[in-house]
């Protein structure tokens, strides 16, 4: 194995600004690295014919002086929820399979302006419903921890490509915890922006008022370079913000300096505790706790009561949201197209989605649709509503008496492959910590904090912080990070078993 | 059912649903360029879209300021109160000339609510109509039924969609239900629209050409029995596309439900479809109030406050109403009550206004619309303003006032404009219609003409002055009609002066 797959985003810029390696070196280590184990992980859905080219023009700029950008070289692998002008974009979906769009998603053009080296686009549960990945019309992504387990979801392929060394960072989208969730069950960082911190535009909706696109990578400060490249106003989105916003790169390499958390108000949330929650998971949290405590923070416990109607309010919102924005997929201008005999323009659009659509996604279009229809819509669609206020305000509230709020990004560690897949509740349960975030449209990292003892398997803690104080997460989970790896000796990745092609193939005889 | 004998029976009441394009450049939520602006009307199909246009994944969805300064403008002139915040919905029900299967219109929170447009009628009778409501949209693309008899749906072999009409900018205007119009129902209906057409146009937010669909109406029509209070069932009869359609749409629905009614029958709510051939409206589909478009706020797009600056700034810029318009202009033109009724009557303010700034006078401007051109246009079956525009009317005008052209000529012009032969200058030069005016020409024909007729100069000598009448005619008729015949008469008495 190269020890170029091995290094962070930031290693790579500073040996390739350097020019100690080229980025078609480092981008051919990582296709290699794709192509030894992603036989069995299972993180992409289509790797990019353009990445060798596209890297060895940015090492022709940097000879001449003229790539300066700090991730230049760098290579990313981009969730398919994403449009991208030279990938099929499908968001998991049979519905869209083989869909190139026209347009490259904001966030993808502002990678590749940076010079970023666009890898191929992971998988997904399909259109990012779902918590395991397993949803995915392409068949399931599998945690490189442990094969047989999910690598969560819906971008269980872009945590598990950054947590199998198959790319430095990524791209997710997170709508309930599809960045957050993952990143906690495969010992990856991710972070949800603010709402409006990142265009969504070219991000292909889920729920609109929710979907955030955000960064997946192996280190904190990885993503705060990630999301100071994507971030920023966009004008072809009405709900991106318009602040100005500070460097999230320097906020983490802050953090790393300090290491400290003087005078940091460090809020647990009372509700995401105990009962529902693995035993593993409780324990390294609430060492982490102790570790924060030690190194000069005040924990403050915090009753956030709206929280416990979070998943209820969600899964009405998202729907109803969904319901809509998925009317599109129609077989009339894109897509799939399904024509039984003689059948009119009615019939083609519903063979079209009862073919191309999957179990989940029907589940969800029927829920939201229904939650939408006149005589319910008060008590379902704007109940909902009422409940994000309560949620709003018990943010507000508590970002009053805190600098920022923690909790476990994850109930449990990575299920096994198929576990939940009959049970959508139990399924839903698992995005019960993250799904806050979304409601309230504040920033949330996942980021790992151990290994559970009982199973080995990796801990997410969530860190949240006020609207627009993205930096914040930034920094204070950098300095967690640099305590926790002073503890392990090193990142918590580095002892993730090995992926070795032969290993594997003994992990999959096994599996069978 | 006898229109009289139905107004005996039962009072109408209407409520009229205009669509107005407006004239942005762009689309409502999208960098396409707006076919209702113009220069984009008529292009291929789906040659001016935008991905968001299509409804393709991760488009979204930005508001054109422009097309909400002309709402607000178009609310100010109806009268409405502008809202603080308003917000967009999106209105969800599958159909392939929607892209995205939802249209992004506005629902409880609409940006314009409560106002009055006054309405003139052909006997002087001056109405209020009250307004519910303006709400900004976007409009969808255009299906064409391919195969089977009638271009609907039912027995089409397949059918084409065009996307360049989708998204463009509509405000929807609605009024309250109307009542106390009586038998000046369908009337009251016609120049209601026509009145919402000059606003518009004086605003300068809409071409508000009809026969383009830039101007589209809906009109509701339901009967309640005399002394009864509570309103009967309507019926919804769609896009009734001229002014005249919309009088003889809304008096046909009037007579067909007070036969049915009137014979014991019940009114069905649904929408129906207007026949221009017949007169006569159709049944389209069945339209109750719990159609359900599952309504939500748009989560794409934040509310719409327009600062009360902005307001405030629309407010004090808007052009005089066109009820205080006509006052003012009576008295500028000159024109007789009658006069001036009639060319509001006929729908042609608009023009006239337009081709006096253009450079005609009032007198020759009015004859141009109300006579030739609205003449051609009846017998065509079209709105004179589909024929010419008011720019090239000017210019016949002005030719004829200069002597360029004789009256007999200038419809010749209008003819080959109106034929597609070019600018009225062009059309001149292709038909070679210029008045003779070289005296020698003149001379030489009326030479001819005495020649033909001796007797006629010794009459004229003798006094009898209307006998140049016969030689001015053969000259005329000489000179192929391009002469100006006052002078041929000045020529004819000279010579028998001599």
């Amino acid at each position: 194995m190269s020890e170029l797959i091995r290094m962070t985003a930031a290693e790579l810029s500073e040996k390739l600004r350097a020019k100690e390696v080229s980025s078609v070196e480092v981008t051919q280590a990582h296709l290699d690295r794709i192509a030894e184990v992603d036989g069995d992980v299972h993180a992409f859905l289509h790797i990019s014919e353009n990445a060798l080219t596209t890297a060895a023009a940015i090492d022709a700029a940097r000879l001449d002086g003229t790539e300066h950008s700090p991730l230049a070289g760098v290579p990313i692998a981009i969730k398919d929820v994403l449009c991208t002008v030279d990938m099929p974009s499908t968001a998991g979906s049979k519905i869209l399979e083989g869909w190139v769009p026209p347009y490259d998603a904001t966030v993808v053009r502002r990678l590749r302006e940076a010079g970023l080296v666009p890898l191929g686009k992971t998988n997904m549960d399909e259109f990012a419903m779902g918590s395991s990945t397993e949803h995915s019309a392409y068949g399931p992504t599998r945690n490189p921890w442990d094969l047989e387990r999910i690598p969560g979801g819906s971008g269980g392929g872009s945590a598990a490509a950054v947590a199998a060394f198959e790319a430095p960072v990524a791209l997710g989208s997170d709508t309930g915890g599809s960045i957050r969730q993952p990143a906690a069950v495969t010992g990856s960082v991710g972070v949800k922006p603010t709402y409006g911190a990142v265009s969504r535009y070219g991000a292909i909706a889920l729920a609109s008022s929710l979907d955030q696109v955000g960064p997946v990578s192996r280190t904190v400060l990885d993503s705060a370079l990630v999301q100071d490249i994507i971030g920023g106003h966009d004008p072809h989105d009405s709900t991106s913000l318009t602040d100005g916003w500070p460097s999230f790169a320097d906020a983490a390499r802050q953090g790393l300096a300090e290491r400290s958390f003087k005078g940091v108000r460090v809020g647990v949330v009372k509700q995401f505790q105990g009962e529902g929650f693995q035993a593993g998971v409780q324990q390294r949290f609430d060492e982490s706790l102790e570790l924060l405590a030690k190194n000069g923070a005040e924990i403050v416990e915090i009753d956030a009561p709206s929280f416990e109607y979070a998943v209820a309010a969600y899964y009405l919102i998202l729907p109803a949201e969904a319901s809509s924005n998925l009317a599109k997929f129609d077989s009339v201008r894109f897509g799939l197209r399904v024509s039984p005999p003689g059948a009119t323009v009615d019939k083609v659009m519903a063979a079209t989605r009862e073919e191309g659509f999957g179990d989940e996604v029907k589940r969800r279009i029927i829920l939201g649709t229904y939650a939408l229809s006149a005589g319910y819509y008060d008590a379902y669609y704007g109940s909902a509503q009422k409940v994000r206020t309560l949620i709003q305000r018990d943010f507000a509230s508590a970002f009053e008496k805190v600098d920022v709020l923690v909790s476990p990004a994850a109930p449990t560690t990575a299920f096994k492959l198929g576990e939940k897949l009959d049970d959508p509740l139990a399924m839903y349960l698992n995005d019960i910590t993250t799904i806050p975030a979304n409601l309230a449209g504040v920033p949330g990292m996942g980021l790992p904090i151990g290994l559970a003892p009982e199973d080995g398997l990796p801990v997410g803690m969530q860190l949240m912080a006020p609207a627009r104080e993205d930096a914040r997460l930034y920094r204070h989970g950098a300095a967690l990070e640099s305590l926790l790896e002073e503890q392990w000796g090193g990142s918590l990745l580095a002892q993730a078993p090995a992926l070795e092609p032969a290993e594997m193939e003994a992990a999959r005889d096994g599996a069978v | 059912m006898d229109f009289d004998k139905a107004l005996e029976m039962f009072e109408p009441v209407i409520g009229l649903e205009v669509h107005v394009e407006l004239s942005t450049k762009s689309k409502m939520f999208s960098s396409a360029p707006n076919p209702a602006y113009g220069e984009a009307f008529g292009a291929e199909p789906n040659t001016q879209i935008t991905p968001l246009d299509i409804g393709l994944p991760g488009s979204l969805p930005v508001v054109n300021e422009q097309a909400v300064r002309y709402s607000i403008q178009l609310g100010l002139a109806l009268g409405c109160s502008i809202a603080e915040s308003s917000r967009f919905a999106r209105k969800n029900y599958f159909y392939p000339d929607l892209g995205k299967n939802y249209q992004i219109s506005q629902y409880d929170e609409p940006i314009a609510y409560e106002g009055s447009v006054e309405v003139e009628l052909e006997n002087g009778r001056v109405f209020h109509v009250p307004i519910e409501r303006a709400h900004m949209e976007e409009d969808a693309g255009k299906l064409t039924h391919v195969g089977g008899a009638t271009g609907r749906i039912q027995g089409a072999e397949y059918s084409l969609v065009d996307y360049n009409r989708a998204g463009v900018p509509l405000v929807e205007i609605v009024t309250k239900p109307i009542v106390g119009a009586e038998a000046d129902a369908p009337e009251l209906a016609r120049a209601y629209v026509s009145t919402i057409r000059d606003i518009v146009r004086a605003l300068g937010v809409s071409n508000a050409r009809m026969e383009r669909g830039n101007l589209r109406c809906d009109a509701n029509v339901s009967l309640r029995p005399r002394g009864q209070e509570k309103f009967g069932t309507r019926t919804e009869t769609k896009n009734v596309n001229s002014f005249r359609s919309i009088e003889r749409a809304v008096r046909y629905e009037i007579q067909r439900q007070a036969a049915i009614l009137a014979a014991g029958g019940t009114i069905q709510q649904e929408t129906r479809h207007w026949h221009e051939d017949t007169g006569t409206t159709s049944p389209g589909r069945p339209k109750s109030d719990a159609d359900d478009y599952r309504y939500f706020p748009e989560p794409d797009l934040l509310p719409v406050a327009p600062p009360a600056e902005l307001i405030g700034q629309l407010r004090a810029a808007l052009p005089e109403s066109p009820a205080a318009m006509r006052r003012r202009l009576k008295g500028e033109w000159g024109f007789t009550d009658n006069e001036f009724r009639d060319v509001v009557n006929s729908g042609l303010l608009a023009e006239l206004v337009d081709t006096v700034r253009a450079g005609a006078t009032p007198a020759a401007a009015r004859k141009w619309w109300t006579g030739e051109i609205a003449r051609l246009a009846n017998a065509q079956g079209v709105e004179p303003s589909s024929l010419v525009n008011p720019q090239q009317v000017a210019q016949i005008a002005q030719l004829v006032e200069s002597g360029e052209l004789t009256d007999r000529l200038a419809r010749q012009v209008l003819e080959g404009v109106i034929a597609g032969e070019g600018t009225p200058g062009e059309v001149i030069e292709k038909r070679g219609l210029r008045v003779v005016s070289d005296d020698s020409a003149l001379l030489a024909a009326i030479d001819e003409a005495l020649a033909a007729q001796p007797d006629v100069l010794a009459k004229i000598k003798d006094g009898k002055v209307q006998a140049a009448g016969a030689v001015i005619g053969a000259v005329m008729k000489a000179m192929k009609g391009q002469a100006d015949a006052a002078r041929v008469r000045e020529l004819v008495l000279e010579r028998a002066a001599q």
